[in-house]
């Protein structure tokens, strides 16, 4: 899994950071997001997903890669 | 077309907002129309019609499509009462505004409540929350958590986030009470309204003369100073971020009190294991959902959604409660269940509106419910939770909410 975020989207919710709090933060600016792992551990793929889905403004996007 | 048997028509139109069955039952009809048509015409007070939406997928997807808009000014607006219009109409807060005029306001803010910043007021949050029950031991039993915990809490917060003396907060809960009631005369909203506004405009003054280690102080240096905002524009955002920062948190944490008090084995689970707390209050704000008849929208193209078509105009009602209630979204919605997984609840709303706050409340709600039932784990309401009165108000609201508790090595 490969996650790309949208910061010109990103509004500063958070949620991501309280979903995933090893991949997402928030920067000291604007509270926009901060992605510290963009290929994140697959134990952490469930909590990825999540902030993805919780995301109100359609930020996170994520890549599947094959198997 | 089916309508609620106690939902007044006219025009064969269900009238909007629809009458609630008690404290923690939303309308029926919102059941009702989600299963038969769950994007549906309702009549508002003014004969206007909108488009009231009761699925959560719909809300969320209309509540993040770029062709609705947030702006109270749109002549399609639409608003529950005429309260609510004189409340509404004249907001320049980013609450009203659409990309990308929203996000240029919006992220003035958004540090100042990111999840990690907010994080470091647990301590204030829990010192507030702390002398508040001391005084509640002090004074009782009895005691009423409206007024000596539910009203106190956030705005004894957000008076420290904004470097206000608590004392201050009366003079902004009682004018934010007038203008969120829904039956207010909409003269005396506007008068409220106005005062608000002159009471912040003289707080960024008397902050721009001596400025502290608080959030006014911060965005007149940062924003005001730097030329990056308008004065007019950083006055409507503060007044906006006040009302929104004690009113909202005041009525979770009343009624979330009597949900908990009325599922005593799940309180008693989150008591004995408090990492529960976390999930418990995200099931609390999808529960009772204090947003019962909004937010509102207004379309600004033509939407095709669930089989009907929204026009360029019309206005769109998506209360949150519809949303959190939703079988597809919630299985079995109306039982209280602290283990479900609830995070998808738009209790916040959804899209580039969804609440900026929202790290502070889910703040307050642990520590305060945490804090409260260890240290009166005996509480219980002296009030059936079905009798206490519900306000005409725009938020989910109980008036008062009488308790008792046992004083331990005292017999009543």
């Amino acid at each position: 899994m490969h996650i790309v975020v949208d910061t010109d989207r990103c509004v500063g919710g958070g949620q991501c950071v309280m979903a995933a709090p090893e991949i997402f933060d928030q920067n000291d600016d604007d509270g926009t997001v901060v992605l510290l792992r963009a290929d994140p551990p697959p134990d952490a793929s469930a909590a990825v997903r999540e902030a993805a889905r919780l995301c109100p403004a359609l930020a996170i996007t994520l890549v599947e890669e094959e198997q | 077309m089916k309508t609620s048997t106690a939902t007044e028509e006219r025009d064969g139109l269900p009238a909007f907002p629809m009458p609630r069955q008690g404290p923690f039952q939303p309308p029926h009809a919102y059941a009702e129309l989600r299963a038969e048509q769950p994007v549906a015409r309702v009549r508002l007070w003014d004969g206007r019609a909108a488009w009231l939406v009761t699925r959560h997928a719909e809300i969320r997807q209309l509540l993040s499509d770029p062709r609705v808009s947030a702006r109270r000014q749109h002549p399609g607006f639409p608003f529950a009462t005429p309260a609510r219009a004189a409340a509404e109409r004249h907001e320049e807060a980013f609450i009203s505004k659409d990309p990308p005029e929203h996000g240029r306001l919006r992220k003035m803010l958004t540090r100042y409540f990111a999840v990690r910043r907010i994080e470091r007021l647990r301590p204030v949050v829990q010192d507030i929350v702390d002398g508040l029950i001391d005084d509640i031991e002090e004074s009782g039993p009895p005691a009423d958590l409206v007024r000596q915990l539910a009203l106190e809490l956030p705005a004894r917060t957000i008076c420290h986030i904004f470097g206000l003396p608590p004392e201050e907060r009366h003079y902004f809960q009682s004018r934010d009470h007038r203008r969120n009631a829904l039956d207010s005369d909409p003269a005396d909203v506007v008068a409220a309204t106005e005062e608000m506004l002159h009471y912040v405009d003289a707080l960024v003054a008397s902050k721009q003369r001596s400025p502290g280690d608080d959030l006014i102080s911060e965005l007149v240096r940062d924003q005001l100073d730097t030329g990056a905002a308008e004065r007019g524009e950083l006055v409507a955002i503060l007044r906006h971020l006040l009302a929104a920062g004690h009113d909202t948190t005041a009525n979770m944490i009343a009624l979330g009190v009597v949900v908990l008090l009325s599922h005593p084995d799940q309180l008693a689970q989150a008591t004995t294991d408090p990492e529960l707390w976390p999930g418990a209050v995200e099931e609390l704000l999808r529960y009772i959902s204090v947003f019962q008849i909004s937010p509102n929208r207004v379309a600004t193209e033509d939407i095709e959604i669930a089989g009907v078509t929204i026009r360029t105009g019309d206005g769109i009602i998506t209360p949150a409660v519809a949303a959190n209630r939703d079988p597809h979204a919630f299985p079995d919605p109306d039982t209280f269940d602290i283990h479900r997984q609830a995070r998808h609840h738009l209790a916040f709303a959804y899209g580039v509106h969804q609440c900026l706050g929202q790290p502070l409340a889910r703040l307050e709600l642990q520590v305060v419910f945490r804090t409260l039932f260890e240290r009166l784990p005996t509480l219980e309401l002296t009030t059936p939770a079905e009798r206490l009165a519900v306000r005409e108000y725009l938020l989910l609201s109980i008036e008062e909410l009488p308790v008792t508790w046992t004083v331990p090595g005292v017999s009543r």
